[in-house]
């Protein structure tokens, strides 16, 4: 008995990563898709988007990389579509280089249900500046001449949407899916503290903890925290996709995790008390 | 003056920065913004110094044989590579060879070692959470409570659990990491004024 708890206390990790394997790839493939409720600071980004009056303009800066994307990626393409279909106008824009390709396949995806939305019209992607804080800032003073130009090189000045968007002032909302740095805490620092433009927020679950903060005060109207968020803003706006179905391999994974820290915590008081008995 | 000039553009530029914050007149705004035009100019060019440096470094590890100089043959090739077919073949879209590479290079990678995680962390829990004290004991039953009540099997097992999740989020958890913040804030701004200020020069080098 002794000998095989302390073999579980120091478990092979390549057991443990086959079965968050299991765990993971079962329930894709297998799918039962459980039930679960939407939290308060999801409604709430659902919410704020849902009060804002038709042919408002919406700026989404979409800041993350593909490491990030199961996390981010349904969130970027849910609320591109609940703007969309709300019609609400589209300015997205990248301060991360590798979110500008990721940009264009969320809206593309979004574009074949709704195909009737026109490039220039309902939306423009201004594209990726480098810059980060600065760039924000700058948009402060001056949207067009931060982005002089689209992401086709196409002159905003030329670009229907962007008539009479000059600052934060013209834009109803600013939307930003963060991945790290830059991302919601700058956008915060930076843009909502000073221009006091509505902010929501999608990010990853690991850094939804630092954002609770600005919720509470209302810094930011909403958050949508990891793949449990994006799932729950996907029902919300009745469009699934990957974050529901992910969240069957998120429900046993961490079970399975769970597991693990019992047994493994087990393991250790049961050898500890034995170790003990045999030194008295 | 090879420290004195530095330490003076330091200055100049970071309390133009401070000013600007905390006088928001459209005027003050407009001066402050060719300011912040060089200043995106100056972090464009600093790729340029990137790519400068990682081609030096590099390619003396190369001509030397370094350890694992084929590695760092491929950054090289790929580095130019990626500048040459998004300035030279298409630019940027799904549709043009950096899009392509993109896809079938960056995205799967990046998407491997961000997915590694998972194992990992699970590893490192079964290790680290074990209760060997008080506080060990209340990082790791939090840390379970939240774990299984954010994901849809805690909600099967009690239909509460996602409201006690978001108390533990909104409660506990924010009030420690608004302490951890304030206490950040309050040391950014004592070290950027160290720095405005000329006491701290590290970022010289040598001192």
């Amino acid at each position: 008995m002794r000998r095989i708890l302390e073999r579980l206390e120091a478990l092979d990790r390549r057991i443990i990563f086959v079965f968050i394997f299991l765990s993971i790839a079962l329930p894709l493939l297998l799918p039962v898709n459980m039930e679960f409720s939407v939290t308060p600071p999801v409604k709430s980004f659902y919410d704020a988007i849902e009060s804002l009056p038709p042919g408002s303009k919406v700026l989404v800066s979409c800041d993350y990389d593909p490491g990030s994307m199961p996390e981010l990626f349904p969130m970027n393409v849910a609320a591109f579509y609940q703007l969309l279909s709300r019609d609400l106008r589209v300015i997205t824009i990248q301060l991360w280089a590798t979110g500008t390709l990721l940009t264009e396949r969320a809206m593309s995806e979004v574009l074949e249900d709704l195909p009737d939305k026109e490039y220039g019209v309902d939306w423009v992607d201004l594209g990726f500046k480098e810059g980060r804080e600065v760039v924000m800032v700058s948009m402060g003073t001056s949207i067009p001449k931060t982005f002089p130009s689209d992401l086709h090189g196409t002159k905003v000045k030329d670009i229907p949407i962007m008539e009479g968007v000059n600052t934060f002032d013209d834009v109803a909302m600013l939307v930003n899916i963060s991945g790290g740095l830059p991302g919601t805490k700058e956008w915060v620092l930076q843009v909502q503290s000073r221009y006091h433009v509505m902010l929501g927020s999608g990010c990853t679950a690991v850094s939804a903890p630092e954002f609770y903060p600005y919720v509470q005060s209302g810094q930011l109207v909403g958050l949508l925290g990891g793949m449990k968020g994006a799932a729950e803003y996907e029902k919300l706006v009745r469009r699934p996709g990957t974050a529901q179905r992910g969240m069957d391999a998120q429900s046993v994974s961490h079970i399975i995790v769970f597991l693990f820290i019992l047994i493994g915590n087990i393991a250790y008081f049961s050898t500890k008390g034995m170790k003990k008995r045999l030194k008295v | 003056m090879r420290r004195e000039i530095p330490i003076a553009i330091c200055f100049l530029a970071g309390f133009s920065f401070i000013l600007e914050y905390f006088i928001p007149h459209k005027q003050v705004l407009s001066v402050f913004e060719t300011i912040r035009q060089w200043a995106i100019i100056v972090i464009a060019f600093a790729y340029v110094l990137g790519i400068a440096n990682i081609v030096r470094i590099n390619f003396h590890a190369i001509q030397r044989k370094q350890r694992d100089w084929p590695y760092k043959v491929v950054l090289v090739l790929g580095v130019f590579f990626m500048i040459t077919v998004g300035v030279f073949f298409g630019g940027i879209g799904e549709e043009t060879i950096f899009g392509w590479v993109y896809y079938h290079a960056q995205y799967p990678l990046q998407a491997t070692m961000f997915a590694l995680l998972a194992f990992f962390i699970a590893s490192a829990a079964f290790r680290a959470f074990r209760v060997r004290t008080f506080e060990a004991g209340l990082l790791a039953v939090t840390a379970v409570l939240v774990m299984i009540g954010r994901v849809p099997v805690g909600e099967a097992l009690w239909k509460q659990f996602p409201d006690f999740t978001e108390w533990i989020m909104n409660v506990p958890q924010l009030a420690g990491k608004r302490a951890i913040m304030i206490g950040a804030a309050l040391g950014a701004i004592s070290t950027a004024l160290k720095v405005l200020t000329g006491l701290e020069r590290t970022y010289l080098g040598g001192e």
